[in-house]
């Protein structure tokens, strides 16, 4: 129904009016598929559609052409892709009639045509399904460059802090106000002292016609009426001193203040991006590298919090100070404002042009260091590797060459840096040769006095020196901004996994596993493949298959790591995606291949899923698990350290105490994946012994790599490609002579060999040769 | 969960051989020449749970607490545990040398003063609320049950390390 009514409207604007001329009157659309790419897979479009008589193509190039087949010369229609390629090919009961190429992103619309194909055959057109596109939320990433706009939003960390930053606020501009009062007082100073004073001793030393005796006495006199005035001299001075006083000390509360505000947004801002981090799926850990996410959240929040401490609050009092400075020299000349300030724009703009260029710079300077944590967290955990192949040098080689960059990308910043701000320097001069020049001629013209010129360059000076410092910051402002940038990206990640809006909370469960058509996409290559299976409470199944066939990857969908693409999978007959996250995770206890103990005490990496078990359930679980008398072993017990920078346990040991870790939870589905693979048979043995405890009542779901380790299974299910080959017991399958019986087989055969000793050399040399 | 459990001893009886050996013998009246007792928490429950293994290191009986013991064996007890351990108290850091890793540390003890090699940062860890353990280059262990107990300077040795 969806089809017949969707399928006209996704037909793109330039095929619609020859698809509408193909039609035949009373032909009705039942599925489309728009091409991308032509048979010789350059990209170009084109169109397949289905009717209910015909199959219909459509394409642009070479030439515009129509190709049409009626349905009952058609056999059969199928979709495949793989690597990013899809095919859509029709059969005849003779031959291949046509084959259409397209890019995944089509994919969906090609299955939906086979399925809507199919369907018409069995005579249900109806039924043609219009599949929904996955789409990843966690894709996508903005490549713009950063945006001042960025900073606003650390307003949203701020907001606890309101009453702080009003203190902040309050202060900056106390501190700022204070500050203009030194200049303001040079004018009374000059005009209403200094000037008439020294305009009367002029007048007094230039008299003419007196003799040297009286002009002396004038003098005196002179000196004796300045008296008064002058007497005023210490209160203007002391008003000086005043206020700078009172500038020192609220700048330093500002500072003091601004300072603590920000070691807490920052550590808000790195607290809310790892608890963030968390909620993401693997899908998203997969796909980014761990050095880049460790200096996300450690040097991106660090300069950010310089930037808030250092910059934010400079640039604040800079603009306070530029508006009442600006302020101040209107209100004593406009004119004069007005002319001395005709740089201002000049610079304004030299900034704007350059802000661009240098946020660009910084951006790419973030990644090329991201780039080089990334060789750091790559090395050091694989150093073992390293060594072992001797490749030390080129590691180095690599390092070298990513710092390099950094070098490089940083230079070109500088270049433009060093260049610009001189620059602005250089234009502020102009400035203030200006305001001399103009001012000069003001004084000339009776319009102003020197007093008031005076205050001016005073005020001049400061505007000039506070702008350039401004611009300056334009520097610290940028890299904060591209380091706002990049957290918010992590912080604008949907989780893929999403907690559902209306939650059931699952309680304990039983453990009834059943998987209805689901499939899985990374990306573009199709992993999990229409999978339905039903688990009854309790039971085990053995999931087997080669490498790659998606084994692991289902059980990642049943623990909802990934959620499906397609299909749903439901826990006692409920949807597991309406389940909150930790609680539905609360019932499965997970052994993997290669078991990762964390830093810390055995008992602490035990009790990992229930920090409050008592000693007794961890030396119980550990003893089920046989992990207890090698622990005992170990020269502190229980509580030896273990993980990284700690005791070195054996791959084997390692896995004990994984499966002590499952144990305890007391999960109701248990999800071994290649528990045992990595091991000696002995180990195995044990092992095996320890798994046979822990698999006792619980739905288990196993994979593994040796067959014989799945003696238990009540189910084997054969996965091939990403579907179910075969499912039965071990003895139906080997009845039915199917891949299971040739995996078995070929196993037998090699333990066999190395049972008669058969020289692993030889074979080498056999494969080398 | 139902682990298989090894016996559990309260009524033990335990002595040493004519050569030095640790004998136990169970509720059962069975008999473990040469068992070695091990504390299974140390550091964080040292009075709990003992282990009793053989040689081979197989357990033979297991203890949930020293208390569960009758006062004279927990006695003996205690006596041969202190006789197989050996982590000293710190009294007083005295003395611990600048510059780069390792350090040379040192300090009165319970058992006299020493001094040892500090590997890096690692090896001094936080024991419950106020405790510390430090382990040397060669894996002895110093403890410190109370790190505000101790003095002025020593504390400002250990500063830097918790
Ligand atoms: N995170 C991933 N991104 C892309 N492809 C993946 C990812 N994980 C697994 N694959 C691919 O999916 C396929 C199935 O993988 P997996 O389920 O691990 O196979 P297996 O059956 O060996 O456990 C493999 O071909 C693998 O390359
Ligand atoms: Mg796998």
């Amino acid at each position: 129904m969806i089809a017949t009514f969707d399928a006209p409207s996704r037909v793109p604007e330039s095929l619609r009016g020859p698809l509408e001329a193909a039609l035949e009157p009373g032909e009705r659309l039942l599925a489309v598929l728009r091409l991308d790419l032509d048979e010789a897979l350059s990209f170009s479009e084109g169109l397949v559609a289905l009717t209910q008589r015909r199959l219909l193509a459509l394409r642009k190039a070479p030439e515009p052409r129509l190709e049409s087949w009626p349905l009952e010369s058609v056999a059969s229609v199928s979709a495949r892709d793989r690597a990013g390629l899809g095919s859509l090919e029709a059969f005849s009961e003779t031959g291949r009639l046509a084959c259409f190429r397209y890019t995944v992103a089509r994919a969906g619309e090609a299955k939906a045509l086979a399925e809507a194909f199919a369907a018409v055959r069995a005579g249900e057109a109806a039924a043609a399904g219009n599949r929904s596109q996955h789409e990843a939320p966690e894709a996508a990433e903005a490549e713009a460059p950063a945006r001042l706009g960025v900073l606003l939003r650390l307003l949203r960390f701020a907001r606890p802090h309101l009453k702080v930053l009003a203190l902040g606020v309050a202060l900056t501009l106390g501190t700022t106000a204070a500050g203009l009062v030194p200049p303001y007082v040079t004018w009374p100073l000059v005009d209403e002292i200094l000037a008439p004073y020294q305009n009367q001793v002029q007048q007094a030393r230039e008299a003419t016609g007196v003799g040297e005796a009286q002009r002396h006495e004038r003098l005196e006199q002179v000196r004796e009426k300045g008296a008064a005035p002058f007497s005023r001299v210490p209160w203007y001075l002391s008003a000086m001193l005043g206020a700078a006083l009172l500038a020192w000390a609220l700048g330093w509360a500002q500072g003091w203040v601004l300072a603590r505000l920000s070691e807490r947004v920052s550590a808000d801002l790195r607290n809310t991006t790892y608890a963030h981090l968390h909620k993401l799926s693997l899908e998203f850990f997969s796909a980014k590298r761990t050095g880049d996410l460790v200096s996300r959240i450690s040097s991106d929040t660090d300069r950010i919090c310089y930037f808030l401490s250092d910059t934010l609050m400079d640039f604040v009092t800079d603009l306070v100070m530029i508006a009442g400075v600006a302020a101040m020299l209107f209100y004593m000349d406009p004119v004069l404002a007005l002319v001395t300030l005709c740089s201002f724009p000049l610079v304004a703009f030299l900034t704007f042009r350059t802000r661009r260029r240098l946020s660009r710079g910084f951006l790419r300077g973030s990644r090329a260091w991201a780039e080089m944590t990334s060789v750091l967290a790559d090395t050091i955990p694989g150093i073992r590797v390293v060594k072992a192949f001797a490749q030390e040098r080129r590691e180095v080689q690599r390092f070298r060459a990513a710092n390099a960059r950094i070098v490089e990308v940083n230079d070109r910043v500088n270049r433009l840096w060093t260049f610009f701000w001189p620059m602005v320097a250089l234009v502020n001069q102009f400035g203030l040769i200006i305001a001399w020049a103009f001012g000069a001629w003001r004084v000339f013209d009776q319009q102003i006095t020197v007093g008031v010129l005076t205050a001016f360059l005073a005020y001049i000076g400061r505007f000039y020196a506070r702008l350039e410092s401004m611009t300056r910051m334009a520097n610290s402002t940028q890299r904060a901004a591209a380091s706002a940038q990049r957290i918010f990206e992590v912080l604008d990640r949907v989780p893929s996994v999403p907690e559902p809006a209306r939650p059931v909370q699952p309680g304990r469960l039983r453990g009834q596993i059943e998987l209805s058509g689901v499939s899985f996409r990374f990306g573009n290559r199709l992993v999990v493949d229409e999978v339905s299976l039903k688990v009854e409470p309790g039971e085990m199944i053995g999931l087997v298959g080669a490498t790659g066939a998606g084994k692991s990857t289902l059980l990642n969908l049943v623990c909802r790591f990934y959620d499906p693409t397609e299909g749903e999978i439901r826990v006692d007959g409920t949807d597991i995606r309406s389940f909150p996250l930790g609680a539905y995770r609360r019932n499965i206890g997970m052994v993997l291949q290669e078991p990762f103990l964390f830093y810390g005490t055995i008992s602490e990496n035990i009790a990992y899923g229930r920090p409050d078990a008592t000693r007794e359930e961890i030396m119980a679980a550990a003893r089920a698990a046989r992990a207890h008398e090698f622990i005992l072993q170990l020269p502190d017990g229980y509580d030896s350290v273990v993980g990284e920078r700690g005791q070195t346990l054996s791959g084997g040991e390692r896995q004990r105490v994984s499966i002590a870790r499952a144990l305890l939870i007391d999960p109701r589905i248990l999800i071994l994946d290649e528990a045992t693979s990595s091991v000696d048979t002995q180990t195995e043995r044990e092992i095996q012994e320890a798994l046979d405890n822990l698999i006792r009542g619980r739905t288990t779901v196993a994979i593994a790599h040796r067959l014989s380790t799945l003696r238990n299974a009540d189910r084997l299910v054969v996965l091939d490609r990403g579907r179910i080959a075969e499912m039965g017991s071990h003895q139906q399958l080997m009845e039915a002579e199917g891949i299971y019986a040739g995996l078995y087989r070929a196993q037998l055969r090699e333990e066999e060999g190395d049972c008669g000793k058969k020289p692993a050399t030889l074979v080498l040399r056999k494969e080398v040769a | 969960m139902s682990p298989p459990s090894r016996p559990v001893a309260s009524a033990i009886a335990l002595r040493h051989d004519a050569f030095g050996r640790l004998v136990l013998t169970t509720a059962e009246g069975l008999e473990h020449v040469g068992v070695v007792p091990v504390r299974c928490f140390p550091f964080s429950d040292p009075s709990g749970a003992i282990s009793f293994c053989d040689e081979a290191g197989h357990e033979v009986c297991s203890l949930g607490s020293l208390d569960s013991l009758a006062a004279g064996t927990r006695a003996f007890l205690e006596a041969d545990l202190a006789r197989r351990e050996l982590v000293p108290v710190i009294r007083r850091i005295t003395r611990v040398s600048s510059g780069p890793e390792p350090t040379l540390w040192q300090v009165e003890t319970d058992r006299g003063e020493t001094s040892f090699q500090l590997p890096n940062e690692d090896h001094v860890r936080r024991l419950g609320a106020d405790g510390a353990l430090i382990t040397d280059s060669h894996g002895l262990h110093f403890r410190i049950p109370h790190v505000r107990a101790l003095d002025a300077r020593s504390r400002k040795f250990l500063e830097r390390y918790l």
